[in-house]
């Protein structure tokens, strides 16, 4: 509240021009205004608000919900000069502005290499072949006869908080670590279709191909595929997204982003892996003697506080105070997350609320009375395996600081006395 | 739409009558019922020999596995008849990309470097090129088959993806023949520099002591100090109000 009435009047003024000209409703403006503290006396108590006296939109009006017009500014965004075109980029989901395990569909981060693929279902097709015994082509509704299960994962891209291996530099949560979401996958288990392939003794390896414009291939070790890898066709009940990889994509639980083959068309088994160019080129870990990790295919236990944060400010001053989080590891579950409000000297337990489910978001929580003096507030984790998440020091002291991918560090975030919140190194 | 709605509430009635007589029932007969629709999956898990299977899709004819198994491994294996000169790939890289690469891979703006950076990976700003860091000529083209030029991939022909991956080994001084002729047969021989720059993944090794038994709660490291700010890199896009976008 304090925050906002401290924004110079002219920004105000321009937001409220910008919001108005947008809506066309000089109301949306005064919404807004009372969502931010100041609002419209006529619309508050003892005043019964407009939208009680007059009757609201009927059924059907909307034949496709979306979120209230108030929440507009909870978007994907991106970073412009991070990479030449659109087509080939990222966007960020909004953590800062998310709660609970599950990322809305239309949120979730995005990664294209060629655009994204507006595909038929009608004419998409997936073909497996190479060293099974029974090749396989398969349209939509056949994959759909196949048995189905539903499951929760994270999905993070390698490269997430890959700008921060030199020092704190993009200053919102939804920059350092936003390219990760968490779905409900409903699909066929890769494990079926291969069991109705069938895979001769000598295929060892998957090639698994997108149908978008970069026809993006990888490869993937048999024992996963037959572990836990799924063939999703829905994502939180309704059908994928386009941005996902509509109409099916590959499901790698734990495993870096990039293995999650979007538009998937195609699935070689083969008795080598391919050394395509997303796991030679790109995707592999530089290490200060020049030499270069390669199949890093596992996500390392990781958390962040996702509010307070650089874009989710402290509005209410000293009191009570919530810091909310989430924790992942490409490794199983999350035994325990501790936040520290002293820059990592300190840490106390943080509670965890909602299920704790295997390579899923886990939200959790830490609430205490804020005195209104400044915080370096940090969270870390420790997953089921004992892995326990390390301070950005300790990943350079091993990886270096041009790795690129796996930055999983612990974050800091300077909470001033003002409730400002920014992205900051200490040591 | 077309379909008659008297049809559609039938369809709507026999599913709920299904759904209460499940509900109704005893629970040992739902229990039953479930234990019996996953019996096939359990036996076609055990018999190894005799699978059951769901005989649900169609095996792809050869010309539809020929027409969209387009990718190559280091052995050659996936290689399609074909060859190209250095000199043939200067002129399709000058039309097709060099308005990204740039002329000599140098690479324009943000579009990537594709020549150069030898002996930059230890360095403070490793340059990672096909010459520098890529363990593989098959990986360039099966990289070029399937995704380049970049808006119109997979335009090109057979001979030309040979000739402008030549022309690229060329670039990084990995070909230095201008007459040299790249083909299927030849492709798998050329060695790159950095083929030996790889090791497994081997973190579960060289980071054992990230894997602790309890962690420390108390008095762990000394004071810290602010010691970088995102702030003073100031490279967060903003809204027009100045702040980092996103907050209100």
């Amino acid at each position: 509240m304090s925050k906002d009435k401290s924004l110079p009047s002219a920004a105000r003024a321009s937001r409220r021009g910008f919001l108005t000209a947008a809506g066309g409703l000089a109301a949306t403006a005064l919404a807004t205004q009372a969502r931010a503290g100041a609002g419209n006396p006529a619309n508050q108590p003892p005043n019964v608000p407009e939208w009680t006296r007059t009757l609201g939109e009927g059924v059907a009006v909307r034949p496709y919900g979306k979120p209230s017009k108030f929440e507009k500014d909870v978007v994907r965004r991106d970073v412009e000069w991070l990479t030449a075109s659109r087509e080939s980029s990222v966007s960020f989901t909004p953590l800062h502005e998310l709660e609970g395990i599950i990322t809305p569909n239309g949120l979730c981060f995005e990664r294209h290499h060629g655009g994204v693929a507006e595909v038929d279902p009608a004419d998409h097709r997936l073909m497996i072949h190479g060293l099974v015994e029974r090749p396989l082509l398969l349209s939509l509704d056949e994959i759909k006869r196949y048995p189905r299960v539903n499951r929760i994962h994270f999905m993070e891209c390698a490269a997430n908080s890959g700008m921060e291996w030199r020092g704190a530099q993009l200053n919102g949560c939804q920059f350092t670590h936003g390219m990760i979401h968490c779905v409900q996958y409903t699909g066929v288990t890769l494990r079926t279709l291969l069991e109705e392939t069938g895979v001769k003794p000598s295929g060892k390896w998957l090639l698994v191909e997108g149908a978008d414009s970069a026809s993006m291939d990888r490869s993937l070790p048999i024992e996963k595929a037959l572990d836990d890898c799924i063939i999703a066709y829905k994502m939180n009940g309704e059908a994928l997204y386009p941005e996902q990889g509509y109409p099916m994509r590959l499901v790698v639980p734990g495993w870096q982003g990039n293995l999650w083959v979007k538009w998937l068309r195609r699935i070689e088994v083969g008795d080598q892996p391919w050394h395509t160019r997303e796991e030679t080129s790109k995707y592999t870990d530089l290490l200060p003697n020049g030499k270069a990790r390669r199949f890093t295919w596992s996500m390392d236990a990781k958390s962040v506080i996702t509010s307070p944060s650089p874009q989710a400010p402290i509005k209410h001053g000293k009191g009570f105070t919530i810091v909310s989080g989430l924790a992942w590891s490409g490794n199983g579950k999350v035994k325990r997350v501790d936040v520290s409000l002293d820059g990592g000297r300190n840490w106390w337990p943080a509670r965890i609320d909602g299920p704790v489910l295997d390579k899923a978001l886990t939200r959790f929580y830490y609430e205490f009375d804020w005195n209104g003096e400044p915080l370096l507030l940090q969270s870390r984790v420790q997953d089921e395996t004992g892995y326990v998440q390390p301070s950005k020091a300790e990943l350079r002291k091993v990886r270096g600081y041009n790795s690129i991918y796996h930055n999983n560090g612990i974050q800091t975030w300077h909470v001033q006395a003002n409730g400002e919140v920014e992205n900051v190194e200490v040591a | 739409m077309s379909r008659s709605p008297k049809l559609i509430i039938a369809v709507a009635l026999a599913t709920f009558a299904g759904s209460v007589a499940l509900a109704g029932g005893p629970g040992e007969k739902i229990a039953a019922k479930t234990e019996a629709k996953s019996e096939p999956k359990t036996e076609a898990k055990t018999e190894a020999n005799a699978p059951q299977r769901f005989n649900i899709g169609r095996a792809p004819t050869v010309e539809e596995i020929r027409g969209w198994d387009i990718d190559v491994r280091p052995d050659g294996q996936g290689l399609p008849v074909g060859k190209g000169t250095v000199a043939q790939g200067e002129k399709l890289f000058m039309d097709n990309c060099a308005s990204c690469h740039g002329e000599f891979g140098e690479g324009a703006g943000r579009w990537p470097v594709l020549a150069g950076g030898k002996g930059s990976l230890t360095s403070d700003n490793p340059v990672k090129t096909v010459g520098s860091y890529w363990p593989y000529a098959s990986t360039l083209f099966d990289y070029v088959r399937h995704a380049m030029p970049f808006g119109s991939p997979q335009s090109l022909k057979v001979d030309e993806y040979y000739a402008l991956v030549a022309y690229v080994l060329y670039l990084n001084d990995v070909i230095t023949d201008q007459n040299f002729e790249l083909t299927d047969k030849n492709l798998a021989t050329i060695k790159m520099p950095n083929e030996g720059g790889f090791i497994m993944d081997d973190r579960a090794t060289s980071e054992k002591a990230f894997w602790q038994k309890d962690p420390c709660m108390k008095n762990c490291i000394a004071p810290v100090k602010i010691t970088g700010r995102a702030t003073a890199v100031d490279v967060t896009p903003e809204d027009k109000d100045g702040k980092p976008r996103g907050v209100e």
